[in-house]
């Protein structure tokens, strides 16, 4: 269901739309007998929260925002917004300050997230300019603190700074995040492939990636693969 | 009558043939080697509850020089593959294949971009178990196949006849996907 897709703007306070998904089971138009032709679902992402944001996260993010007036980039320049829903702490960054961010975090005795777990890629085809999302886990082990920092680019310039610098086993996250969805990290020491084999064409796990399959023969019988079954008009 | 009658006694007449599938399939080596879930069951096996000691198979080789057996547990990735040729290329003759489980028989649920579509794209396989994954009951009972497989294997001038009659039926078989009307 890729047409009729009318996706309102991003407006950060009420709540991000991604995603309006119409009818279920690939039907379309007429000749609908599952009930569910009709059916409209927006996918909502929390918006920007306001303060207080409860907990220790106004102290972190306060604490942060010092950080990084101090430093003249500026905390405006630095964080899109903060997002607090279900009691985690989403920090929007964008991209040109990315390792600063992270490298307070780290460093900063009251902050001291120490360790990443990692960098994890989404794919929001529908988010005009916002396409590819990198997401990145920080923990504070003296603090037992979570966090998480997410940088969005577009597909046409899908280009973040290697985070490596500051958290070294980020190298192979970041390898598989280029792999599975083309986010390019600028500055890491060898962005190679980790999963797929070194020619693979496309990045497997973006949503227009076709998942591929070869119909199933047997006794004269053929079952076509996943991507074209479940389709009945 | 013949040599027996001659031979003192204590001794016992037969051929090369058996002598050389007896001793095979009594000592056949596993190479260590698990791709999925399906390993898990292979560990299983090995270990003492289903204890595939018995079959004189206990010792899993870590190299693929020391063992004839290559056990594909689990689903084989397009970047995997090349690795498990590698490791087939690596084993001295004699050597035998066991697909073992849904997945590296006919890439099974996972039929995708990523995962190669049967083992047997890339390596001979001399016998195919299904399950998903096999219970270690079912992968003794396709190692007691395979093994009266090699029991039964000829050599040098039958080999080749042998080899010569399979190739023959398999050209006169009617492929599967001709079977039209035989769907059950």
């Amino acid at each position: 269901m890729t047409e009729n897709r009318e996706i309102t703007p991003r407006r950060p306070e009420q709540g991000e739309v991604v995603d309006v998904r119409v009818g279920m089971f690939g039907v379309k138009g007429s000749g609908d007998t599952s009930g569910f032709g009709g059916l409209v679902q927006p996918v909502v992402m929390p918006g920007a929260s306001q303060r207080p944001y409860g907990e220790w996260f106004d102290e972190a993010v306060d604490i942060l925002v010092e950080l990084l007036d101090e430093s003249g980039t500026g905390a405006a320049n630095a964080i899109e917004y903060v997002v607090v829903d279900r009691g985690e702490l989403t920090i929007y960054v964008r991209r040109e300050h990315l390792v600063e961010v992270c490298r307070h975090l780290r460093d900063d005795q009251d902050l001291r997230f120490e360790l990443s777990l990692g960098v994890s890629g989404v794919h929001f085809p529908y988010e005009a300019g916002r396409e590819l999302h990198a997401v990145y886990h920080l923990v504070s082990v003296t603090h037992s603190r979570q966090l998480r920092l997410e940088v969005a680019v577009s597909e046409e310039d899908p280009h973040i700074p290697s985070t490596t610098d500051v958290y070294p086993t980020n190298d192979w996250h970041e390898r598989e995040t280029w792999d599975f969805f083309g986010i390019i990290f600028d500055g890491h020491p060898s962005l190679a492939r980790i999963a797929m084999p070194d020619d693979w064409p496309g990045h497997p796990q973006r949503k227009d990636y076709p998942l591929g399959g070869i119909p199933v023969e047997y006794k004269g019988a053929s079952i076509p693969p996943p991507d074209d079954r479940r389709s009945y008009s | 009558m013949g040599i027996e009658e001659a031979a003192p006694s204590g001794f016992l007449l037969t051929t090369v043939e058996k002598i050389a599938g007896l001793s095979r399939k009594g000592s056949l080596w596993p190479v260590t080697f698990g791709l999925a879930c399906c390993a898990i069951e292979m560990m299983a096996t090995g270990a003492p509850r289903f204890d595939i000691s018995r079959f004189g198979m206990e010792v899993f080789r870590a190299s693929p020089r020391q063992a004839d057996l290559m056990i594909v547990a689990g689903r084989v990735s397009q970047k995997m593959a090349p690795v498990v040729r590698q490791v087939y290329d690596q084993m001295a003759e004699p050597k035998w294949v066991l697909s073992m489980g849904v997945c590296a028989s006919s890439g099974g649920m996972f039929n995708n971009y990523a995962i190669v579509q049967g083992v047997d794209h890339i390596v001979p396989v001399d016998i195919y178990l299904p399950g998903c994954p096999p219970r270690p009951e079912m992968l003794i009972n396709a190692i007691l196949e395979l093994h009266e497989q090699i029991k039964n294997a000829p050599l040098g001038a039958n080999r080749v006849e042998m080899a010569q009659a399979a190739e023959a039926a398999a050209l006169a078989a009617t492929p599967t996907h001709q079977q039209i009307g035989l769907l059950r």
